[in-house]
């Protein structure tokens, strides 16, 4: 069985407060898909990858990680499944040293130590960032932050990998070395972001939320070249669709 | 540069670090010592000063064998200071019974219980932080963790130590941009009774959104630290040479066992 492919089914969600964030949204993506998130401020995205792991429940529909429901009772698997990147790295790297973080998920599964090691010198090799280890997390710089993010949750080999604008804050070097190493895990991936251009360069497919609902979806470049479509959610056509570029087809 | 850099509370971390003899040391040896320096001084009558003072050399030696910078350890004594002095203000005031006399000025006893209070206050706090900065406060967290303090409350001191540095920069951001919007005004009190709510409020999302990190990657409420410790036979002579040496100074006074050895006199 595969816990690559995700499925969503008419979610919808309300917060206690009664604020609708989600109204009926389905979508599937299949093993080795790379899918954009993309719409305005509160249009749910957030609130949308907070179900994928089970950390919030649903009040309608349901979500699937590879065969198994998410409830409750199976949020563990989900969330061994599903490795969730957030928005501010300073939310996520918490230990005291680098290492310490990128051991934390694979201790928490309750992987041996010898085996965690290996999992905490992978996982910092693959964002290039094995130097750091015995650093305190607070002390690096924007870039570092993000990409030992990332590793922290390599190191607890998921299948799917779900990011809260991974590109925030970055700059462009740092948000260069982030596309290329996105464009090199083999995951499926499903990532929310104002990066328009990341969206161009590293999604196959576009998902376009508005006020809760799923207003559009399909190849991200067709998605994204629909000035119409852009300018009505509150986004607009990359710079780098509004030419023809040769390479692109 | 950060924000938090100008509170050097990252020094800290980076003393921790050194390769030193003390460092190498074992944090939970470092750590029983410590307790027990602090509280065979606290066990010390009100009025004792002459008898505290060899104990001066417990903190002295982890300073200078950790090669911990004594201006830094004593720029964060200070900042603890006001604690005691408030502590101890009222001694003087209260207690005018004379109960010694340095040549012909009589010294009350509450002088000298104020000057035991502020001597007490610089050998604890100087033996808590130099144990801080020769130890690393993640290696601490541990040693205390497998010295049987509760798991929950170390997670805590460890989280405070972590988030410190966040809220730190946080409230100065506030206050810049503040201070950049006040016309070169002096804050009104509101302003900062403002300030405040905002940053507890923030520590609060702050809190949840580090609980669903911690979540994410299978947080069970059980925080498993990695910790390549072991205590060997240096760590029980130091601790045992220090217990000793601790309680001979409280059983007899040493320091005025030496004057009177200086001076020819009798043990």
């Amino acid at each position: 069985m595969s816990h690559h492919v995700v499925e969503v089914r008419d979610l919808s969600f309300a917060y206690p407060d009664g604020t609708e964030a989600l109204k009926g949204v389905s979508f599937r993506i299949e093993h080795g898909g790379s899918v954009a998130l993309i719409g305005g401020n509160g249009a749910g995205k957030s609130t949308l990858l907070l179900h994928l792991n089970g950390y919030l429940a649903a009040t309608r529909g349901e979500v699937r990680i590879g065969d198994t429901i998410v409830t409750r009772e199976t949020a563990a698997l989900a969330r061994r499944a599903v490795g969730m990147v957030f928005q501010d790295p300073d939310d996520q790297l918490f230990m005291p040293t680098v290492a310490e973080d990128v051991a934390f998920g694979p201790l928490n599964a309750g992987l041996p130590a010898d085996q965690v090691e290996s999992r905490i010198a992978s996982a910092l090799d693959r964002v290039g960032m094995a130097h750091l280890r015995e650093r305190p997390p607070y002390r690096l710089s924007a870039g570092e932050k993000r990409a030992v993010a990332i590793a922290s949750v390599l190191a607890m080999s998921p299948d799917i990998l779900v990011m809260d604008e991974p590109s925030s804050n970055l700059d462009p070097r740092a948000r260069r070395r982030l596309i290329r190493h996105l464009l090199s895990f083999e995951h499926t991936k499903i990532i929310a972001t104002h990066d328009l251009e990341l969206v161009v360069e590293v999604c196959r497919h576009a998902l376009v939320m508005d006020d809760g609902r799923i207003v559009a979806r399909g190849p991200a470049v067709e998605i994204l070249a629909d000035e119409n479509l852009m300018l009505a959610h509150g986004l607009e056509r990359p710079h780098s669709l509004r030419h023809a570029h040769p390479s692109r087809p | 540069m950060k924000v938090s850099d100008s509170f050097d509370i990252g020094e800290m971390d980076d003393l921790g670090r050194l390769d030193t003899p003390v460092h190498r040391l074992d944090a939970r040896a470092k750590a029983v010592a410590t307790l027990v320096f602090i509280g065979v001084v606290m066990s010390f009558p009100r009025y004792a000063i002459s008898s505290l003072t060899p104990f001066i050399l417990y903190p002295v030696a982890l300073v200078s064998l950790g090669r911990i910078p004594m201006r830094y350890l004593a720029r964060k004594i200070l900042i603890a200071a006001p604690f005691a002095l408030l502590i101890g203000v009222f001694n003087p005031l209260l207690d005018r019974e004379p109960v010694t006399a340095i040549g012909s000025v009589a010294i009350s006893g509450g002088w000298l219980s104020f000057g035991s209070i502020m001597f007490r206050f610089l050998l604890t706090v100087g033996a808590a932080l130099a144990l801080v900065a020769c130890t690393g406060m993640n290696r601490l967290g541990a040693a205390l963790e497998r010295l049987g303090v509760p798991r929950v409350f170390v997670v805590q001191l460890l989280f405070l130590h972590r988030y410190l540095f966040v809220v730190s920069d946080q409230a100065a951001k506030m206050k810049r941009s503040a201070v950049m919007r006040s016309s070169g005004r002096p804050l009104r009190l509101s302003v900062y009774a403002s300030m405040i709510g905002h940053l507890l409020i923030r520590s609060m999302d702050r809190a949840e959104r580090v609980y669903r990190a911690m979540v994410a990657r299978g947080f069970d409420g059980e925080v498993r630290i990695l910790r390549p410790s072991s205590f060997g036979w240096p760590d029980t002579l130091f601790v045992a040479a220090c217990i000793l040496f601790f309680v001979s100074a409280r059983v007899w006074n040493l320091a005025d066992g030496f004057g009177r050895l200086l001076t020819g006199g009798v043990l």
